[in-house]
């Protein structure tokens, strides 16, 4: 336990979680928190459908990081560009204006050969870290909105994986000072968003298993998304019955309107729907040893920045800021 | 009687296949599983819902293992009031077995078979090419659809960054086998077979030049080799993924997508059954799943809520009155009311969301209904027939 209240120290933070919980908010999130703390944050979105930014309510971005906050440089992970740029620096091969028909042939190989697009995508986040390591490029943190629980270790797992199926070349090289660096504790976390219902609650119980057994990279918090309010103290819920007994629901109705009992109604399916959530943050707490960080459900209207500020509020609050 | 036209239980009554769909996290496996038993219930016939990935509870419940390609029959007696009209049976995916079975299929021999099925990169490949895990979806729903022996199957979707990607998976697959790039890719070895000595070929040598560079030759051999020896299923591959496109074209089958009230999960419903329209498949329905009851939209509600709030210490004196003993400590009482006006208050917000963009939504399917979000998980029988209920009313 005990180390999330460093995690902005760290360089390279990816999160991953069931679709539909929350994740890229959650990311976005962060790297808001971030930046508002003085870091120079690189926002990477790997897997989604390009609208990462929306949440920063900025158009969609490309490969080359756009600023789309103060301090948050938005990019979009391609793996033609990744290779591209892997071709022209590291392995120093005459490029290649375009890569024309050979784009259709790489996508065919990448989608074939364990781990060649998931190489091309950590390999492009291990590269900004260790340019920034060294001081040639100059982000403090980097914050990946990573592959869904069902496929992050593949993604993450693929320097390894690399190493164990080519066992010479320039990839196996490149390769070894991307694994010290993905399971550097001070320098890199897992992070698994979650949500209060039963199936994101079984696989992040699942995932951190997993993670646990095959990966190197370093667990870092749970982030537990939409956790709704307790309405009642225990003494609160006994008043609180009794006022739906028909003498205190009848004075309800006189003095407030035949409203009341929709108010009631109300106030019944949170305690519940509290109740029924409530039931798996505990199976969450007792089945993983990892912070939980809890950002409230938002009673609000609007999706935009407004609504990726108060979830990085409440990850700042849980964070001890 | 017969089902009211416009209702998702007409819809059924007419048709073979229904597919769920929808994004991450709307509970399209409910649902699917839901207008199963409902159908079974109501409609009659044999009825047959194939999940891709329940929650352990449900699959549980429905009394289906993820592995064997096996149908269980769900016994229904206990769940509803009325005796059922027809039988459930259930099945869940297993997608390394259908996998395997097609190569059995379609490769030439067996040992071709053998070849293939332990080649180390045959996993690799059914897990991520063309989007494998929607094909197979595909592949195992035209099986079961040729058996004849269910009168509706209904099948859910596996979860996919996109969710038409399974639409196009037919499509890929047979584009992917029937396309020249697989030949070029794999023709110096073909030349000399896959164990000759290496000769480029002219086109292709670029491309090997640089895959070399990054990857090595051994390992890009081991990749050719393989898809030697899987393109000698290219016809039955070819001839079936059509089958399986004309299966979902076909007038028997239907659309269904799930979705929530939320901003992101809506946008991409509507996408989706804007594309399912102009690839010409049959969108039948609409289920906005997980909604809010409608009593917080009421007028009524906000006034006793805003009452509640403001007039709470006056409130919980006239409360004093009825000699309840939990209501003896007005200022107890006072604090409770506000909750409760501030709970709805909340709530009603999302309601409100919820309303405006549902009367945001264009281009309807001629079906939609609603189910509320249920208090507890939906981990049996009974919870998905009273979920069920909510689909077949109108």
């Amino acid at each position: 336990m005990g180390a999330a209240p460093d995690l902005l120290e760290r360089r390279l933070l990816f999160f991953t979680g069931k679709g539909g919980v929350g994740k890229s908010t959650v990311t976005a999130a962060t790297a808001l928190l971030a930046a508002d703390r003085g870091k120079r944050v690189l926002l990477v979105e790997v897997d989604g459908k390009g609208n990462l930014t929306a949440l920063f309510e900025h158009a969609p971005v490309g490969f080359d990081p756009v600023q789309v906050y103060p301090g948050v440089f938005a990019m979009q992970m391609s793996t033609e560009a990744s290779l591209r740029e892997y071709l022209k620096v590291q392995a120093r091969v005459p490029v290649l204006g375009r890569l024309g028909p050979l784009a259709r042939v790489f996508d065919f190989v990448a989608n074939a050969a364990p781990g060649v697009k998931e190489i091309l995508t950590v390999g492009k986040v291990c590269w900004e870290l260790r340019a920034s390591l060294q001081g040639r490029a100059n982000w403090d943190l980097i914050v990946v909105d990573a592959a869904a629980t069902g496929h992050v270790i593949g993604q993450l797992d693929a320097p390894r994986a690399i190493q164990e199926l080519v066992h010479v070349g320039p990839v196996r090289n490149q390769t070894d000072w991307m694994v010290n660096l993905l399971s550097d504790p001070a320098l890199t976390a897992l992070n698994v968003v979650a949500a209060p219902e039963e199936m994101p609650v079984n696989e992040t119980i699942e995932l951190v298993a997993r993670a646990r057994q095959e990966l190197a990279v370093p667990l870092g918090v749970v982030i537990v998304n939409r956790v709704l309010p307790e309405l009642f103290t225990h003494a609160d819920e006994v008043v609180f019955d009794a006022l739906r007994e028909p003498d205190a629901t009848d004075v309800l109705t006189r003095m407030a309107g035949p409203g009341a009992v929709a108010v009631l109604d109300a106030a019944r399916l949170a305690v519940s729907l509290r109740r029924g959530r409530s039931t798996h943050l505990t199976r969450l707490r007792e089945g993983i040893d990892l912070p939980l960080l809890l950002v409230p459900y938002l009673f609000v209207r609007d999706h935009g920045l407004r609504v990726t500020r108060m979830v990085a509020d409440a990850i700042g609050q849980e964070l001890g800021y | 009687m017969a089902p009211d036209p416009g209702s998702l239980e007409a819809l059924l009554a007419a048709r073979e296949v229904v597919v769920f769909c929808g994004s991450g996290g709307v509970g399209k496996t409910s649902v699917a599983a839901a207008a199963a038993v409902a159908a079974a219930t109501r409609i009659g016939g044999k009825v047959l819902v194939l999940t891709i990935d329940p929650a352990r509870r449900l699959a549980d419940a429905l009394g289906i293992e993820a592995f064997g390609n096996i149908e269980r029959r769900v016994d229904l007696a206990n769940y509803t009031d009325d005796e059922p009209r027809g039988e459930l049976f259930a099945a869940m995916l297993d997608t390394k077995r259908s996998w395997d079975d097609l190569v059995l299929r379609h490769a030439p021999d067996e040992a071709t078979a053998y070849r293939i099925l332990h080649n180390r990169l045959y996993h690799n490949v059914t897990a991520r090419f063309v989007q494998s895990h929607d094909y197979i979806a595909m592949e195992r729903l035209f099986d079961l659809h040729s058996s004849g022996v269910y009168d509706l199957i209904v099948i859910d979707t596996p979860p996919t960054r996109n969710a038409i990607d399974f639409l196009e998976a037919p499509a890929r697959m047979s584009e992917f086998f029937g396309g020249r790039l697989l030949r070029w890719l794999t023709m110096p070895y073909r030349v000399t077979g896959a164990r000759g000595a290496r000769m480029i070929n002219v086109a292709s040598r670029p491309f090997y030049q640089v895959a070399d560079r990054v990857l090595g030759s051994q390992f890009l051999q081991d990749i050719a080799e393989f898809f030697v020896n899987f393109q000698t299923m290219y016809d039955g591959f070819v001839e079936r993924a059509q089958a399986v496109e004309r299966l979902l074209h076909d007038r028997r089958t239907t659309f269904a997508v799930v979705t929530t009230l939320e901003g992101a999960p809506l946008r991409e419903a509507e996408q989706f059954c804007r594309e399912l329209t102009a690839r010409d498949f049959h969108l039948g329905a609409l289920v906005l799943n997980k909604t809010l009851p409608s009593y917080l939209l009421a007028e009524e509600g906000e006034r006793a809520a805003v009452t509640l709030e403001r007039d709470s210490d006056a409130l919980a004196l006239a409360l004093e009155t009825t000699r309840s003993p939990e209501l003896a400590d007005p200022s107890a009482t006072a604090r409770v009311l506000r909750t409760l006006g501030n709970s709805f208050r909340s709530y009603e917000v999302v309601a409100r969301r919820e309303a405006e963009l549902r009367s945001e939504l264009s281009r309807l399917p001629e079906v939609v209904v609603t189910v509320p979000n249920f208090e507890s998980d939906i981990a049996d029988i009974a919870a998905l027939a009273r979920i069920g209920e909510y689909l077949f009313a109108h």
